[in-house]
């Protein structure tokens, strides 16, 4: 978008407060995200880091505080929504793909009606990123034929054939069988040397050291500790982050 | 050394399952014999059924009376139909009625035409089954094939006598009440299911109020009040005709009961679809036409197709109204005195005709999901 600066930072959220009925689930959650920054968001589960996540593409709404996406803050402009969405891609942690449609036809689908490009031209980028995740060969077939590892790796071409500028990942490994995390990752550190905006909810704690410039530790709704991710898992400063890092730890 | 061979010998000869755990025999076994209590109850079962098969095949065919010779007054003589009572049935009532009956009262030297219109329905049908017609044009084949049908059921142009739609009758009214009730209901029921599930408290109200409005009266007593109060209420000279009330009344019925089986396939759709499609940045109407409704309607064909029929025979309650579909020209064809009596014969055959348009629904629909259903299946 024109309105941004090449300096000015992909995502701020600014004191974030969201609440489910009476329980508070992000509490006063602050964060800036420059361009072309890898974060990784780390957590116990409910710790609110996926309602995080969900926040900068409105997918949940939060009630308090301020989250601008791209230059553009998140209202309940829609006309502000929809160019939001059109440069954040999401993959999620259950795939996601739309099972009537073919591989190709769910990449192609979002360019084709949201960006309005010619048929012929979006099927050759979505070739062309099919091929970059390493499935090309699978474009005729169904989601329901391919195995989890796979149907993620579309999931991730599919959010890139939109070309977005920032990319946010909700536990893109968490209902991968473990021999398939290997697969889905590796797609995502290429992701990261090309020096795509991320933001990824996940508890692959080696992807975090590799390719992340920042993590950050949430529990109960806020936002504990950050840092490098040699700080963090080296020298935690919290108690939390310690309990939380011996839990993964003793989970490996 | 040779152990193998034996075992390898004995793997070839077995490649069929011995006849008493697989095939029909077998079957018979596990089903029907495979106790003393189910063999009695089996044969039991066996006997009656044999024998209300010889009874009915004694009866409507090698009993039957199939014509009957004229009075001198020109009227059928059914004395002979008379004497076979019980005994063998009198197909000479529908060789007599059966214009009649699929016609209604319609004049009798132009009933070409609502045979014609029957066909145009039956083809039109067959057209929109076949997947290589499911195109944009097809609409406009509907439209033109229904206008068609108009011109000609009221004629008045080219030489065609004009029938008021009060003298149609028969199953090209039957036709034109399912087609057109199913037809404009089924879009209806639509938008109402996303109304009911919309954002908007004015919509999904107005929708939720519809719908249970509807569904908490008979069918009959809506017809009822499409034909006898919503006149009263009209003003003077404004009074639409009681065949599009009565089908108005059905579309309004249908699309309801409709409205209510695609809400169960919007709610069946796992939310991350909804997300997914939402994360892409598709439009509302984008995101529902190509994402939800695709699958959701997917989910639903068992019972819709069920409604579908369902609202096909439905259509003959309008026999309350006044208006002649196809069992209400069944019924007033026994009014006949030659042929008072012979009702069994005549339901038997407009049960023929229904099954017929039925079962064929139903046989389609199962294509269709399983056509559907390729990507999930695959």
């Amino acid at each position: 978008m024109s309105q941004t600066q090449a300096d000015a930072p992909a995502i701020v959220l600014d004191k974030v407060n969201k609440w489910y009925g009476a329980m508070h689930v992000l509490r006063d959650v602050s964060m800036t995200v420059a361009q072309k920054e890898k974060v990784v968001v780390c957590g116990p589960s409910g710790s609110g880091k996926s309602t995080m996540i969900r926040c900068i593409n409105r997918l949940e709404t939060h009630q308090e505080g301020r989250i601008v996406v791209d230059g553009t803050e998140l209202t309940d402009d829609l006309r502000a929504l929809d160019t939001i969405r059109r440069e954040v891609g999401m993959v999620f942690q259950s795939f996601n793909l739309f099972p009537h449609l073919t591989i190709l036809e769910n990449c192609t689908l979002a360019p084709i009606w949201v960006r309005k490009m010619p048929k012929d031209e979006a099927e050759a980028l979505a070739m062309q990123y099919l091929t970059r995740v390493k499935i090309p060969e699978q474009a005729k077939k169904y989601p329901g034929q391919l195995s989890g590892g796979q149907q993620q790796r579309v999931a991730i071409a599919r959010a890139l054939c939109m070309r977005p500028k920032i990319m946010l990942f909700d536990e893109p490994t968490s209902a991968l069988d473990p021999e398939m995390i290997k697969e889905v990752l590796d797609t995502m550190i290429g992701l990261a040397e090309d020096g795509m905006t991320m933001v990824c909810v996940t508890h692959e704690m080696g992807f975090a050291r590799q390719v992340a410039d920042r993590v950050v530790f949430m529990d109960r709704g806020e936002i504990v500790e950050s840092g490098t991710p040699t700080a963090m898992f080296e020298n935690p400063q919290t108690d939390r982050l310690q309990l939380f890092l011996s839990q993964i730890l003793r989970g490996h | 050394m040779s152990t193998t061979t034996v075992a390898a010998t004995g793997v070839a000869h077995r490649e069929q399952p011995p006849a008493l755990v697989y095939g029909p025999i077998a079957w018979l076994r596990a089903n029907l014999f495979n106790s003393w209590l189910s063999t009695a109850v089996t044969l039991a079962l066996a006997y009656l059924i044999v024998r209300w098969a010889i009874g009915f095949i004694d009866w409507a065919f090698i009993n039957a009376i199939w014509t009957v010779p004229s009075n001198a007054n020109g009227t059928l003589d059914s004395t002979a139909c008379r004497d076979a009572r019980g005994v063998g049935a009198c197909w000479a009532v529908i060789g007599d009625k059966w214009r009649f009956i699929l016609f209604g009262r319609y004049p009798y030297d132009a009933q070409w035409r609502p045979a014609i219109c029957i066909f145009l329905f039956i083809g039109l049908y067959a057209v929109s089954a076949m997947r290589r017609f499911w195109r944009k044009e097809l609409l406009l084949v509907w439209v033109v094939t229904l206008a068609v049908i108009g011109l000609l059921m009221w004629g008045g142009v080219l030489g065609m006598e004009y029938v008021p739609n009060d003298s149609w009758g028969g199953l090209p009214i039957t036709l034109i009440l399912a087609t057109f009730g199913l037809a404009f209901a089924f879009p209806l029921s639509i938008f109402v299911a996303l109304g009911r599930r919309s954002t908007m408290p004015a919509v999904k109200i107005l929708c939720v109020v519809y719908v249970e409005l509807i569904r908490g009266v008979p069918l009959i007593s809506v017809l009822f009040m499409a034909s006898v109060m919503f006149p009263l209420f009209m003003p003077a000279g404004l009074n639409p005709d009681k065949l599009l009330r009565a089908q108005v009344a059905i579309i309004l019925f249908s699309a309801a009961y409709l409205a209510e089986v695609v809400r169960a396939g919007l709610q069946a759709l796992p939310k991350g679809q909804y997300e997914a499609a939402d994360a892409m940045g598709l439009s509302f109407w984008q995101k529902t036409g190509l994402i939800i409704l695709p699958q959701a309607l997917r989910l639903v064909i068992p019972p819709l197709v069920n409604t579908f029929i369902g609202f096909f025979k439905d259509t003959s309650l309008v026999l309350i109204i006044g208006i002649f579909d196809l069992l209400t020209s069944g019924k007033v064809a026994l009014a006949d005195p030659v042929w008072q009596g012979f009702s069994s014969e005549v339901y038997l055959f407009l049960a023929v005709i229904y099954f017929a348009f039925c079962y064929v629904m139903a046989r389609y629909s199962r294509g269709v999901e399983k056509y559907l259903g390729r990507s999930v299946r695959r």
